[in-house]
């Protein structure tokens, strides 16, 4: 993997999951109790060997550049290669959306890395994979690029990317989709390609005004290229809504997803420590079926919930399928069903705040109920 | 190397012979503690937290997890540009190598190391106790006495007073009077927690006259404090109040342990002063839909389905379903599968109970099963 250069493209801008990505990057959104969604792009890299990551920070970049830092924790604190920020294109007065301008403003650092090949990742997907395989992959293929795709388990909404291939592989058909159905084969972000090809898609569909890396660059040259598709076979699971977001953390609860996401020995999904107590469960917790951080103080009950760090839940108080976020203090004999808290939510003394089951309550940072 | 106004030297070299099984493999310092904590921690940390920026390791006995651990400091945030952790093992010299022959005598061996850190305050610490404390405090005690030795004794009861080293004071200035080791009829019930600040071309004096004697055991408790005690030196007792604890035997390291399960304990590991310790990148632990988890304290990557009371579970412990693990302490990555029951046991790393299988102590007789042993079913 000492030829591939890793890109993580924080540009994806998701206006379905606005209620919680509304002052933060949806790649910085909290996950699993400890994670953010980026932890995994990072990870997957580092583990995968790749010691040059370039991240593409997102237009609300704070979250991200405090949560990473030096990128140490990643192991990506290096005298050599590592870790580096690849700020947003500056806007000018043609100014353009999407990410393409990010992308071309730096393509000198795929360029510059003396790499052969580049891999262009999104972090808005959960998954936990060996990119040295799709490497592999890519250079038995013959192809010019290699996507990875995994099959879709479930009807979904929101804008994804589908793929029909022929059966040595090859991809025959590549398309934006308003929703995605069982068992299409659902592109997930990751395009591995050499670093001249790369550089041609990017400047010469800049060039000629393009805007979207996937839209304008990739799918409009489809054609002239040969494209091959790598299978995913674990989980996988794209936040593109809020109630996907929901459904992953929940996901998380299944002890295979667990299991393979988080206790992969050779593939840990590193973030930024914090040196949080082990959790403290007092005499009248009743804990079931749950992700319990480091830094919570239990007296109450919990049932089917995600609790992340620093979470106190008081003395006959009640949570039931939700999504706590660090900080959030749930005060003796409160209750909450289906709601996600974000940060340093306080729910006082006796107050009950409960969502539908297909749809979570949203309670936005701070809040005091 | 940049100067240093106090440097810190933690004697890391203990065998802890009456841990029995739990150090068969490590240093005293490099047991866990607390569910994600070794006992080097806490001193480390209070280091940290005292704005301490240099600290010496002196290390000895079964190293390898320990230098390991310890790596290059960064845990602590004690990977600093010209201070930071320095590992200091006994090495040969000119005339020959030595294993530290006591505790002053390992200060000794290590003369040129605190030449070249040029403190002027040394601060000794040990590697076996668990507390936090912010050492600033005490340096500021020991400026204001214009000392030459403060001692940090700490209150215990009359009772207990004949198991440890006595310090007799003055009680309007602190100044020590008399030292007792060990006394059988204690005159005073203030105990020498083994942290000491010495002045340091008062220390640098008396380790090399005490260095070339025959007759000494380099001990600071037996040898110096005594020596500079009948030569009039400047010695103040300085008192700490929180929870200290020496956690050298199986019973007292379990009960430190349950004294964390406390509704409100005697030790807040979320007080004031955070306790850092290295990070092994685990997610949030799993507690399943048949288990259940009362009165205990349970760190990142373990998996409970069975039923927990009472324990200290580590990372990455897996507890199967309908087991029953009660008033016990779990080390990292040990398992206790289906069905076992495991009652008042300390569980090393790695060990497996196996399904149906039941180990059992009792208070006063806590059972250990050692590092990577495996328990069957009868």
């Amino acid at each position: 993997m000492k030829q591939v250069v890793g890109i993580i493209n924080l540009q994806e801008g998701n206006s379905l999951i606005r209620e919680l990505a509304a002052t933060r990057a949806v790649e910085a959104l909290p996950f699993a109790g400890r994670y953010r969604l980026v932890d995994f792009a990072i990870s997957n890299m580092v583990n995968s060997g790749i010691s040059a990551v370039g991240l593409l920070l997102p237009d609300f970049s704070r979250a991200v550049l405090d949560h990473i830092r030096s990128g140490k924790d990643w192991d990506l604190a290096r005298r050599r290669d590592g870790l580096t920020y690849l700020p947003a294109a500056l806007p000018d007065n043609d100014s353009r959306k999407g990410d393409l301008k990010d992308i071309y403003a730096n393509l000198d650092f795929a360029e510059l890395s003396g790499r052969q090949y580049v891999l262009l990742t999104n972090a808005s997907y959960i998954y936990n994979i060996d990119f040295e395989k799709v490497l592999d992959f890519h250079k038995k293929s013959g192809a010019d690029i290699t996507m990875v795709y995994s099959k879709a388990q479930v009807d979904r909404e929101g804008k994804s990317v589908v793929i029909q291939t022929s059966t040595n592989g090859i991809v025959t058909d590549l398309a934006e989709v308003p929703a995605i159905k069982e068992g299409q084969k659902d592109v997930m972000g990751a395009y591995l390609m050499p670093v001249p090809t790369f550089a041609y898609l990017v400047r010469s569909t800049y060039e000629r005004g393009g805007q979207d890396f996937l839209l304008d660059a990739l799918i409009r040259h489809a054609e002239e290229f040969k494209i091959s598709a790598y299978k995913h076979e674990g989980y996988v699971a794209h936040i593109n809504s809020t109630m996907e977001y929901y459904e992953a953390n929940r996901d998380c609860l299944k002890p295979e997803v667990w299991e393979e996401l988080f206790m992969n020995n050779d593939r840990p999904i590193f973030t930024k420590v914090k040196d949080e107590v082990p959790v403290q469960y007092k005499e009248t917790a009743s804990v079931k079926n749950s992700l319990i951080a480091n830094g919570c103080e239990i007296r109450g009950t919990v049932e089917n919930s995600i609790l992340f760090r620093g979470v106190i839940v008081g003395k006959g108080a009640v949570v039931k399928d939700s999504i706590l976020m660090q900080r959030c203090d749930v005060q003796e004999g409160a209750r909450v069903e289906n709601v996600i808290c974000d940060k340093e939510v306080i729910i006082t003394k006796n107050r009950w705040l409960k969502g539908a089951e297909n749809y979570p309550y949203i309670v936005k940072k701070k809040a005091r109920i | 190397m940049r100067k240093t106004e106090c440097l810190a030297m933690i004697l890391a070299g203990g065998q802890g012979s009456r841990l029995k099984a739990l150090t068969k493999t490590v240093a005293k310092p490099a047991v866990p503690f607390g569910g994600k904590y070794r006992i080097i921690d806490f001193p480390l940390s209070n280091c940290a937290n005292s704005g301490i920026e240099k600290v010496g390791v002196l290390t000895q006995y079964k190293p390898l997890e320990l230098h390991n651990y310890l790596g290059s400091g960064s845990s602590w945030d004690l990977d600093r540009t010209g201070g930071g952790v320095f590992i200091l093992p006994p090495y040969a010299r000119e005339k020959g190598a030595d294993w530290y022959r006591g505790t002053a005598d390992a200060i000794y061996q290590n003369l040129n190391f605190i030449d070249l850190a040029d403190p002027d305050y040394v601060l000794i610490l040990s590697g076996d106790h668990i507390y936090t404390m912010d050492y600033s405090w005490m340096l500021k005690a020991h400026k204001m006495n214009n000392a030459d030795v403060t001692i940090g004794v700490f209150e215990v009861s009359w009772e207990e007073a004949p198991r440890f080293g006595i310090m007799v004071t003055d009680k309007e200035t602190g100044r020590i009077t008399e030292f007792q080791e060990k006394p059988k009829e204690p005159k005073s019930n203030l105990a020498s927690m083994g942290i000491y600040i010495f002045s340091k071309p008062f220390l640098k004096k008396y380790l090399e006259e005490d260095g070339v004697k025959e007759d000494s055991t380099h001990d600071f408790g037996n040898d110096l404090i005594p020596k500079m005690l009948a030569d009039g030196a400047r010695m103040f007792s300085y008192a700490f109040e929180g929870y200290w604890k020496d956690v050298g035997t199986i019973e007292s390291l379990w009960q430190a342990n349950m004294d964390l399960l406390q509704d409100q304990p005697p030790f807040d590991l979320k007080g004031d002063q955070k306790v850092f310790s290295s990070n092994p990148s685990l997610p949030p632990h799993f507690v399943g839909p048949y288990a259940t988890v009362k009165q205990a304290m349970i760190n990142e990557g373990a998996k409970i389905e069975g039923d927990v009371e009472k324990c200290v579970i580590f990372q990455g412990v897996r507890v199967g379903k309908g087991a029953k693990v009660t008033n016990s302490v779990i080390l990292p990555s040990a398992v206790i599968e289906e069905g076992a029951i495991v009652n008042y046991a300390i569980i090393a790393q790695d060990a497996v109970i196996k399904a149906g299988a039941k180990v059992e102590g009792k208070e006063g007789e806590i059972f250990v099963v050692p590092e990577g042993a495996v328990v069957n079913a009868q």
